[in-house]
């Protein structure tokens, strides 16, 4: 079932008319509520195209990949595939279509081989043993035809995370897609896997298959694809030949105005240590350092950029810092309060040494998605005398707290009533920022302030922190979106394996010393192979 | 399995679905009757005169009423700190214990005005230690809830036939149970009270406890929803991460939410004990613990649909027990498969109906979308 990855199943046209689109969307409509998700989208790829798909977050686009995987059924519109109409009810529907699906989270059992995470689903029969052996060949002739090599019979865990995205190339092609749709695919990628990334999509095309690339990336879109459409509130404004336009244009397509260029940069007023980090370690049960002695000094009026691969101890860090996970070892100075292992300090009382924190995961730590807005508003705070009568939370307060937060940081829609969940992510992010910010803290954590954020609102984040850091506050700026670490900070620190492994001012940056300090080749070490196993 | 789609307008979701899913039970259960030869919507009208239709129904079913408050509360509270307490008939068991000793100890010395907090504390204080044994277990040690408060039901049954058996009973006879209280350590029934005020009803269980029931639904939910406690034990019933990130200590909230939990589910004890049987005596319990967690799950874990789904549940004991009665070939037994499917359909199979529901809904909210939008327009009937 796997052979046919060439193009002979070409379909036949009449002369005279064009070849039918790979992929062929019509009028495709889906609503949510009183929400527009999808509005009257029509688009269609050329076999054999990569074509990007951007837009902001909301804008639809996830949707759109949604409907034609089959997660969601659109209120009306048509697909065709190979210009034939296709009903897509379930992403089974999808694959029999020839419709593959990168996922922007993996869906891999970790405790399973690539072998047979490629042919689970696609079993063909009761005994496994015939299955193996025949998802071996094909896994074979797939590495050889496309670049795609992974060791077939390695663990899903024990594999970087490059190799896990390959695994999911592989699982779409190991039933047949020949239009493959990659979801944000390089958000955890470095540079340089990124950069194989995009040599395998072309091998791809070059046989054929068509590849759509949803991403926010405009710089990635302008090197790759062919042709892009562009959303923006669920409908599609804009399909450019990637010849004919500029990442200018297709930004401000997406947002429907023009970008003020970049944060503004005061003078420098850099003032004593805000936060004194000294032979910081974490280990896990397994003995494992999570963080291995690191030492730093932030200082008040600088942001003190983390760059570094996602999973290489900044996650770690920003909790050990914030109180949430003890440390095994060092120390840690705050406001005159020494914190170590013996004299542990917990995240409220980190809070009330004023050192507040913006999680990475603001879905998952940052706020409960299940509370109202006006709840989340105060999510650290809920014991403030502010927000508490003698007995009963002041709600009238709380409310007018979070009425202000949402004014003052632009929070749409500014209703504390609505759950936090049906915020988009952007609007989620400039609260939990509101709600942190709001206190005037002496040090701030924040953690990849901008994931999944839209474009506006990434600016307006930029700036907050930028005003803040002016105003005299210490941030520690973790993401692993090296421009975000060029842009705001002051100082960069690299890590790599819970070691920092480099530290430049921001002036002296270079951008590939840093992708390649992020994965420690700059020191000819291959550690990647050295990795403890758990 | 998904998640109930979130488009659907709240009084369908909280109100319709379990109706519909009550009128399925209903319907699989009529089936049932019919199978068996006897006229269903017949059987239907018994249940419902037999549980309201007159005065000593009506007491019966608030009394078995009263009883699924404490334990669909007890339920219910431990579900928004993220825990499943299927511990109640244990901890109700206890509960009563805790609520007999008491009397038993001082109903010859205090008045009833000082018998009456003692109780409700006893209950309290007995059915929150009989749940704290678990949540520590939990909280400390990992083991998990649902087995330990499961397992905690058999050891309380088994400590209180030893007790009855060999320390409690009242000397000089067959049945393991304890000596009367006095009048001091009874709660007074309602038609005491109503006859206090010259009106004359049938005497019913029904007593004073429901009175603390319906107290104790006020104090939940202003708990859960307006006192930073409850904003912390929600916390960590939707997102632990979140909770520990905002300062809340998990382990604290488990131990205080589960013990809370047996405390309402101990009140059990003060209603059978102090209220109706004046007397320790065994399996006062009858499963209304496990009943409360149906209660629960059908009033949303909200104060106010435990009350609802707690009238139906009293309408079903007091109905069905009538039925039973009346109608010599359905059986006890038969009643509680009625009883069993009211509470598989709107309990396990709450969420079966939500699809269905949905697209007929969609199907309505578009249909008057279109005629709302061609009427004023269409004049040639277009679609």
């Amino acid at each position: 079932m796997v052979t046919k990855i060439g193009g002979e199943d070409a379909v036949v046209t009449p002369e005279g008319e064009p070849p039918p689109a790979a992929i062929e969307l019509r009028g495709i409509n889906k609503t949510f509520g009183t929400v527009r998700a999808n509005n009257d989208v029509s688009m269609a790829v050329r076999a054999g195209a990569i074509h990007g798909i951007v837009g902001e977050n909301g804008a639809g686009k996830s949707t759109l990949m949604s409907i034609l995987y089959g997660f969601y059924s659109a209120d009306s519109g048509v697909i065709r595939v190979g210009g034939k109409p296709v009903a897509i009810r379930s992403p089974n529907d999808a694959i029999a279509a020839g419709i593959g699906m990168v996922h922007q989270h993996f869906m891999l059992v970790d405790n399973f081989t690539v072998l047979e995470n490629v042919m689970m689903g696609a079993e063909s029969g009761p005994l496994l043993r015939e299955s193996i052996q025949k998802a071996r060949g094909a896994l074979i002739n797939l590495a050889e035809e496309y670049g795609l090599h992974v060791d077939p019979d390695a663990v899903i865990a024990d594999l970087p995370v490059g190799a896990l995205q390959r695994v999911e190339i592989l699982k779409a092609l190991y039933r047949d897609a020949r239009i493959l749709i990659l979801d944000e695919p390089t958000g955890v990628l470095t540079p340089q896997e990124a950069v194989q990334l995009f040599r395998i999509l072309s091998a791809l095309k070059e046989r054929g298959v068509t590849v759509i690339l949803i991403t926010h990336k405009l710089g990635e879109v302008m090197a790759i694809t062919d042709s892009v459409s562009v959303m923006r509130r669920g409908q599609m404004v804009a399909e450019r030949a990637t010849a004919e336009t500029s990442a200018e244009e297709l930004a401000e397509l997406m947002v429907g105005r023009k970008l003020k260029a970049g944060v503004s940069r005061q003078t420098k007023n850099v003032g004593d240590p805000a936060l004194i980090v000294e032979g910081l370690s974490l280990r896990d049960r397994y003995g494992v350092a999570r963080i291995d002695d690191i030492g730093f000094e932030l200082r008040a009026g600088e942001i003190l950029g983390i760059a570094g691969v996602s999973g290489n101890g900044q996650s770690e860090l920003l909790e050990v810092l914030s109180g949430i996970t003890p440390m095994t070892a060092g120390r840690i100075v705050v406001e005159g309060r020494e914190v170590n292992v013996a004299k542990p300090a917990r995240p409220d009382e980190m809070r009330a040494l004023r050192l507040a924190h913006v999680p990475e995961d603001r879905q998952r730590r940052g706020m409960v998605t299940a509370f109202t807005a006006r709840e989340s508003s105060i999510l650290g705070y809920q014991r403030d005398s502010a927000f508490n009568g003698p007995l009963f939370m002041d709600y009238a307060a709380i409310d007018g707290h979070c009425r202000d937060l949402m004014e003052r940081f632009d929070v749409r829609p500014p209703l504390p009533d609505i759950v936090s969940s049906k915020m988009s992510g952007g609007n989620q992010q400039k609260l939990i920022l509101a709600r942190e910010i709001d206190r005037d803290p002496k040090v701030l954590l924040v953690g990849q302030p901008t994931r999944g954020v839209d474009i506006g609102a990434i600016e307006f984040i930029h700036q907050q922190l930028c005003d803040l850091r002016d105003r005299g506050c210490a941030i520690l700026l973790v993401s692993v979106e090296l421009d975000e670490i060029l842009a705001l900070s002051d100082r960069i620190l690299v890590m790599f394996e819970g070691r920092i492994v480099g530290e430049t001012p921001v002036e002296e940056a270079d951008r590939s010393l840093l992708g390649l300090m992020m994965t420690n080749a700059h020191q000819g070490a291959t550690s990647a192979n050295t990795e403890p196993v758990a | 399995m998904s998640a109930p789609p979130a488009e659907l307008p709240r009084w369908i979701d909280i109100g319709l679905i379990p109706v519909i899913n009550i009128c399925l039970a209903l319907l699989v259960s009529g089936l049932i009757i019919l199978a068996i030869g006897e006229n269903p919507w017949d059987a239907l009208v018994i249940m419902v005169r037999g549980a309201l239709g007159y005065g000593e129904g009506v007491g019966y079913t608030l009394y078995y009423t009263t009883n699924f408050i404490f334990t669909g509360l007890a339920v219910a509270i431990a579900f928004h700190a993220g825990l499943f307490n299927i511990g109640g008939e244990g901890q109700a068991y206890i509960g009563g214990l805790g609520v007999g000793l008491v009397m038993l100890a001082f109903d010859s010395y205090l008045p009833f005005v000082l018998l009456l907090p003692l109780g409700i504390l006893a209950g309290a204080l007995f059915g929150a230690a009989w749940a704290a044994i678990p949540a520590w277990l939990q909280a400390y040690r990992g083991s998990h809830v649902v087995i330990t408060t499961i397992m905690f039901n058999f050891i309380a049954a088994a400590v209180m036939v030893y007790l009855m058996v060999n320390v409690l009973i009242k000397p000089g006879q067959m049945s393991p149970e304890s000596r009367e209280f006095t009048e001091a350590g009874q709660l007074p029934f309602i038609h005491e009270m109503l006859a206090g005020i010259g009106i004359t009803v049938t005497p019913t269980p029904l007593n004073l406890s429901i009175v603390w029931a319906l107290i104790c639904c006020v104090g939940v939910w202003a708990f859960i929803w307006r006192t930073r406690w409850g904003y912390e034990l929600r916390a960590v019933g939707h997102n632990e991460a979140a909770a520990v990130y905002a300062g809340v200590r998990p382990r604290h909230i488990v131990v205080a939410a589960m013990c809370i939990s047996g405390a309402l589910a101990g009140f059990v004890g003060f209603n059978e004990i102090m209220g109706v049987h004046h007397r320790l005596l065994l399996n006062f319990t009858a499963g209304y613990g496990f009943t409360g967690i149906a209660v629960s799950l059908m009033g949303r874990n909200h104060p106010v649909g435990v009350v609802l789904a707690s009238l139906l549940f009293g309408v079903l004991y007091q109905g069905g027990a009538e039925l039973a009665f009346e109608v010599p070939t359905i059986t006890r037994e038969l009643v509680v498969t009625i009883q069993g499917l009211v509470i598989l359909f709107s309990g396990a199979l709450a969420y079966m109906s939500t699809p269905w529901v949905t697209r007929l809904y969609r199907l309505f909210v578009g249909w008057r979308a279109d005629t709302a939008a061609t009427a004023p327009t269409t004049t040639t009937g277009e679609a």
